[in-house]
C-alpha cells in the first residue's frame, strides 16, 4: 500500500513542478507582451491561463483523492498538505499574469515611458529568479534555501516603491503618458504581489520539510522595514 | 537505537521506571520508562510482537509469578512492582479491557456487581446506584435500563464492550488499561467505545494498546510507539502523527515499515 502512496505523490510533485514552470513562463510571457506592446502575445497569456486553472484543480483532487483514501500522516501528510496550499499560490501568480496581459490591450498605442519600462523588466526578472529559487527548494526540500528566498521579497518590495515613485514623477511630467502610466502602477503592483505568493509558496517548503508553520514576510514583520531600508540609501 | 521521549510536565497517574519483562530466556520488554499524564488517554501502539501488550499486562500486575518483571512501577509514590503489594488491590486502581468482550455468562446487572459483592458492597441502594453510573459512563445504560436481567450474552459484540468496561469502572478504578478494545468491533461500535473513552478520560487515566494507527490519532493525548520491546518515541499525539521526531516511527505510522 506505501509503495502505490509514494508512486503516487512522486506523480503529484511532478505535476506541481510543471505547473510552476508554466507558471513562470506565464509571468515572463505576459510583462514581456506588455513591454513590447505585442496584443497576440498577450491574448495567447489569457488563453494559457485556462490550463493553469486546469492543472490546479486536477492537481487538487488527485491531492483530496490521495488524503481520502490513503490516510498520510508526518512527511507524507505534510507533503501533500504543502502542495495543496502551495498551488493555490502558483495559480493566483497565473491570474496576476493575465491582469497584466489585459493592461497590455488597455494601454496599447499609447505614449510609453521607456526607462519605466526597462525598469518592469528588471522587476520581472527578479521574481522569475525568486520563483525558479523557490521551485528548486522545493525540489530539493531545502528549508535554508526557501528561507532566503523569501527575504528577496524585500529587493522586489524596494523595487516596487522606487517604481512608483518614478511613475508619479512621469504623470507629473507629462500627462500625455497618464493612461501608460496607470498601467505601469497596475503592472509593479502585480508583480509585488506574486513576491509575496513566492514568499507563501517558501513557507509551505518549510512546513513540508519541518513541519512547522512561520511567517516568512519581512513585510509583514514590520511594514516600515522596506521604505527604512530605501531612507538609509538615499 | 534513536529513542525520543517527551517530557510532559503534567500531573502523572503512573509511571514505569527501566520496567522490563521477561519470559524464561525470552525477553519481551527492555528498560522501558514511560510516564502517563493524570486524566489524559495515552496510546500504546507498535507492531505485533513489540511488547505493548506484554507492558500494559504489567502495569496492574497481570502476568503470572513465572513472568519476571523487573524495574518500578510507581503509581501513587510507592513502586507497585513488589511482592508485598497486593494485586488485588492494585486491580482495583488500575482496571483492564481486554481486545474480546468477556462479559460473564450472567445477567447486565450481576455483570457489575459481581466484583462489588466479592469485595463486601452488598447494600442494595449503592449497588443499584453503581450499575447505573458504571452503564452510563459506559454509554450502554440507555439501551439496557430496561432489561438489567438479560443475559449479557445476548448483547452485541459493540455492547458486550461496553458493559465490560462499565464492570471495569464498576469498582471505581483511577486508571483503565484497554488492550485492543475495539478490534473485534464494526466501525459503528468501535466509534461507540471511541465516544465513550473520550468521555471517560474527565474522570480516569486510559491507556490503550492498539493496532489502529487511525485510532489512535482520533482518540489519544499521547502516543508511545514500541519497538523490538522498546520505547522509541513518546511525545503528545498530534506531534508523533504530524512530525515524529525518531524515522522509525515515521516509517510505522506511514505504513513504510520492512
Amino acid at each position: 500500500m506505501h509503495e502505490l502512496f509514494a508512486d503516487e505523490l512522486k506523480k503529484l510533485r511532478g505535476r506541481f513542478m510543471e505547473m510552476g514552470i508554466n507558471v513562470s513562463e506565464q509571468i515572463y510571457a505576459s510583462t514581456k507582451s506588455f513591454i513590447d506592446h505585442d496584443l497576440k502575445a498577450a491574448n495567447k497569456v489569457i488563453e494559457d491561463d485556462i490550463t493553469t486553472n486546469k492543472e490546479e484543480v486536477s492537481l487538487e483532487e488527485r491531492a483530496l483523492k490521495l488524503i481520502a483514501l490513503q490516510q498520510p500522516v508526518a512527511s507524507d501528510f505534510r507533503a501533500i498538505i504543502s502542495i495543496l496550499k502551495a498551488s493555490t499560490d502558483l495559480e493566483r501568480m497565473g491570474d496576476y499574469s493575465v491582469n497584466i496581459a489585459r493592461e497590455t490591450i488597455r494601454v496599447k498605442g499609447n505614449p510609453r515611458v521607456n526607462e519605466i519600462e526597462k525598469a518592469i523588466d528588471e522587476m520581472t526578472k527578479l521574481i522569475r529568479e525568486m520563483l525558479e529559487e523557490a521551485l528548486d527548494a522545493y525540489v530539493r526540500n531545502d528549508e535554508k534555501m526557501a528561507r532566503k528566498v523569501a527575504l528577496r521579497d524585500l529587493e522586489a518590495d524596494k523595487q516596487y516603491i522606487l517604481i512608483r515613485n518614478n511613475i508619479t514623477a512621469a504623470m507629473q511630467q507629462d500627462s500625455e503618458t497618464v493612461v501608460a502610466n496607470s498601467g505601469y502602477m497596475m503592472v509593479v503592483r502585480l508583480l509585488e504581489r506574486m513576491g509575496d505568493h513566492i514568499v507563501n509558496l517558501s513557507e509551505w517548503i518549510v512546513y513540508n520539510a519541518s513541519g512547522e508553520l512561520v511567517e516568512l514576510n519581512p513585510g509583514k514583520k514590520d511594514p516600515e522595514m522596506v521604505q527604512k531600508l530605501l531612507n538609509d540609501k538615499l | 537505537m534513536d529513542t525520543f521521549i517527551a517530557p510532559t510536565n503534567l500531573e502523572l497517574a503512573i509511571e514505569t521506571k527501566n520496567l522490563e519483562v521477561i519470559y524464561g530466556d525470552n525477553q519481551a520488554v527492555f528498560d522501558s520508562s514511560l510516564e502517563f499524564p493524570r486524566h489524559k488517554i495515552t496510546a500504546i501502539i507498535g507492531a505485533s510482537g513489540s511488547g505493548k501488550s506484554t507492558y500494559l499486562r504489567s502495569l496492574n500486575r497481570m502476568h503470572d509469578k513465572s513472568v519476571t518483571v523487573n524495574g518500578q512501577i510507581i503509581y501513587r509514590s510507592v513502586d507497585i512492582n513488589q511482592p508485598k503489594i497486593n494485586e488485588y488491590e492494585v486491580r482495583k486502581q488500575i482496571g483492564m479491557v481486554f481486545q474480546r468482550p468477556n462479559p460473564f455468562a450472567k445477567s447486565i446487572r450481576n455483570n457489575i456487581t459481581f466484583a462489588l459483592k466479592k469485595n463486601g458492597i452488598t447494600d442494595s441502594r449503592v449497588l443499584e446506584e453503581r450499575i447505573e453510573t458504571s452503564l452510563k459512563e459506559a454509554a450502554l445504560w440507555d439501551e439496557v435500563k430496561d432489561d438489567l436481567d438479560k443475559s449479557a450474552l445476548e448483547l452485541s459484540g459493540g455492547q458486550q464492550q461496553r458493559l465490560c468496561i462499565a464492570r471495569s469502572l464498576s469498582l471505581r478504578p483511577d486508571i483503565l488499561l484497554m488492550d485492543e478494545p475495539a478490534s473485534a468491533l464494526d466501525p459503528i461500535s468501535t466509534e461507540k467505545v471511541e465516544a465513550t473513552m473520550r468521555k471517560l478520560r474527565k474522570d480516569y487515566t486510559i491507556i490503550i494498546v492498539t493496532h489502529n494507527m487511525q485510532q489512535a490519532s482520533r482518540v489519544s493525548d499521547y502516543t508511545a510507539f514500541f519497538h523490538q520491546g522498546r520505547v522509541i518515541e513518546f511525545n503528545r499525539t498530534q506531534d508523533v502523527f504530524q512530525t515524529p521526531h525518531v524515522k522509525m516511527t515515521e516509517d510505522y505510522i506511514s505504513g513504510n515499515f520492512g
